[in-house]
């Protein structure tokens, strides 16, 4: 059976991260995340790793872009403006196609916002690749410190796969929060070998690499032409939607009304779908895991059979954008955001009571 | 005469690529990217060297060399280098940045790698203006040069003064060596190999920070011909940065 400990997602995602086998963190501090870089400041030393603290969040990432040419498994973590930021580093090392993974606990913006506290409002920037080019990145929304724990690893193996860079996108709730986590390092298999890292040439026969984070130069893809390069890229976002996507379901089958969420705020929709059944109110959720690739088909399916549909997200509308998209306007998409908080304070969060307050209008 | 009978006495050095120096004639980064691959050769250590260009005209660096590289995003090279040295701790980071990539948009960048320390290697290109995107006023602009954004000459009043990064880097704790050099004359040139060696014998020794900055040509966007090149350097810049050694230490307490 798994050791089972206590602790918040921020320190589940560090703690993953090594079970993960990254021994190497950039981070510069930003509330609600700065834990995560405290902790394997401790710990990375221990196992013959490094902790840098950079000089911005600008740093940040092209230090992880560096490190990922290195060829070991290395991370960063921020939040919300920290992670702007990182948007030119995010698509060269999406044009380079060399593997990371950028942690973002979302903190409520635009600006500084309410100065590092909860808030769902970096969806729509993670979701359409953070950086400027046309790049993308996989985005995985963990909902519990178990998935925190769970899913870092997961994005360190996906990263290693598709050589696209790995968002996991988890907010103030979902970092802050304590929760028991098994500790498990799961083996999802074999990753193909990085003979491409900058270690030296005399570790490589004499070999030499050359990374140029451009079209046509990709380490997979040296030398193509302009357009070759571009269907490549196509093509490898084209498979990672055919294949990576995941979402989970709670009471879905028989719901009359379904609620779609992720992250934070679908644990709140859990809670309003237990409170409805206990009151007789056929409710469903629907949670995207993956919020890029998105469960487009899955959604629709789930949304028609139910036929009423209310996202909840903590935000004024932006993951809703992507269930209007999915739905392709054939039921109407309503919405619970940053208005249904229980108070006016950068502490408010959204309850399930207003959740079902919101469901009991639509029924 | 047979080929075996001939005895090389000049030539490419073996760490330069077959891509052609890909800079416009009378540019003096042919020269200093000679200077690089005899020193890195001569030091033994190309298995284990991994050269990183900027962005502006040392992108192309990393094809020039026979040597693991990568062309950084403008200014970063020495934040990239930072991790590619804490993780292989036995490699040998140089990075080679322009004016405008080191002095403006990676100014930082670089005065952070020199606060924390890195053993890494700097190679500074000063040719007093942005030379890929067509002749703007870098931060090493001279005072009333006439560049393509001080079209009535560089005006402290609005455009500030010139930057000097090797004298600004000798400041820093970290910093092992800082010099500055030009190859504008075959004694120059001699003078430049020397300090770029030592600049990689800081970090091969792992003493600290080595930096070397350049007074180099740029007939394109100077609107010179190379020899007039040349003078400029002799009379005005050389007026302006001073050649020299600003620091040069074996330890670093």
């Amino acid at each position: 059976m798994d050791e089972k400990i206590f602790i918040t997602g921020n320190e589940a995602i560090a703690r993953g991260a090594i079970a993960a086998g990254c021994k190497y963190f950039f981070g510069y501090p930003i509330t609600p995340q700065s834990d995560i870089g405290e902790y394997l400041s401790a710990e990375l030393p221990k196992i013959g790793g490094a902790f840098i603290q950079s000089e911005s969040e600008s740093a940040s990432i092209y230090m992880l872009y560096g490190g990922a040419m290195s060829g070991e498994r290395v991370m960063t973590s921020t939040s919300g403006c920290g992670f702007a930021l990182m948007a030119e580093g995010i698509s060269y090392i999406s044009a380079a196609e060399v593997p990371c993974v950028v942690v973002d606990v979302m903190r409520m913006g635009p600006g500084i916002g309410t100065g590092g506290q909860q808030g769902q409002t970096d969806y729509r920037y993670a979701t359409s690749g953070a950086g400027h080019g046309g790049s993308r990145c996989i985005v995985l929304a963990p909902a519990s410190s178990q998935e925190c724990f769970d899913m870092v690893q997961l994005a360190f193996y996906l990263t290693d796969i598709y050589g696209v860079l790995v968002i996991v996108l988890t907010d103030f709730i979902i970092g802050r929060m304590a929760e028991p986590v098994g500790i498990r390092t799961i083996d999802f298999g074999p990753v193909p070998e990085k003979d491409w890292a900058l270690v030296g040439k005399g570790k490589k026969e004499g070999r030499t690499d050359r990374h140029f984070g451009g079209a046509s130069y990709p380490p997979r893809s040296v030398g193509m032409s302009v357009p070759a390069y571009h269907e490549h890229q196509r093509q490898k976002y084209q498979n990672i939607m055919d294949t990576e996507v995941r979402y989970e379901t709670y009471q879905a089958e028989d719901a009359e009304l379904l609620l779609v969420s992720y992250g934070s705020s679908a644990r709140v929709c859990r809670g309003a779908v237990e409170l409805g059944r206990a009151e007789g109110l056929r409710l469903g959720l629907f949670r995207a895991i993956t919020v890029w690739p998105f469960p487009r088909e899955e959604l629709r399916e789930a949304v028609l059979r139910a036929g009423k549909v209310l996202v909840v997200e903590d935000s004024i509308g932006e993951f809703v954008d992507d269930v209007e998209f999915a739905v392709l306007g054939q039921v109407p998409v309503h919405l619970l955001g940053v208005w249904g908080r229980h108070q006016a304070g950068g502490s408010g969060i959204i309850h399930p009571e207003r959740v079902l307050e919101e469901v009991r209008g639509l029924l | 005469m047979s080929s075996e009978n001939k005895v090389k006495v000049y030539g490419a050095p073996s760490l330069r690529s077959f891509i052609p120096i890909l800079h416009c004639p009378g540019c003096h980064y042919g020269a200093i990217i000679r200077i690089l691959c005899e020193n890195i050769e001569e030091l033994g250590v190309g298995d284990r060297t991994v050269l990183l260009g900027g962005v502006g005209c040392s992108y192309t660096w990393p094809m020039l060399f026979v040597l693991d590289g990568a062309a950084c995003p403008h200014g970063r090279a020495p934040a990239m280098a930072t991790a590619l040295k804490r993780v292989h701790p036995d490699t040998i980071l140089i990075t080679c940045q322009g004016d405008g990539d080191l002095g403006a948009i990676g100014l930082g960048c670089f005065m952070n790698a020199l606060s924390r320390g890195e053993k890494l290697t700097t190679i500074f290109l000063n040719n007093a203006g942005y030379g890929m995107t067509g002749g703007q006023m870098a931060p090493t602009t001279l005072l009333g040069q006439v560049t393509t954004t001080t079209p009535r000459g560089r005006d402290p009043e609005i455009a500030g003064y010139p930057i000097h990064v090797a004298e600004l880097a000798a400041v820093m704790k970290g910093t092992a060596y800082s010099a500055r050099v030009t190859v504008h004359t075959p004694a120059n040139y001699q003078k430049a190999k020397k300090a770029v060696k030592l600049a990689l014998q800081k970090q091969i020794e792992g003493i600290g920070y080595g930096f070397v900055e350049f007074l180099s040509a740029c007939p394109a966007s100077w609107r010179m011909t190379p020899s007039e090149c040349l003078e400029f350097i002799d009379e005005k810049m050389l007026a302006e940065y001073p050649l020299g050694e600003f620091k040069n230490v074996d330890r670093i307490d």
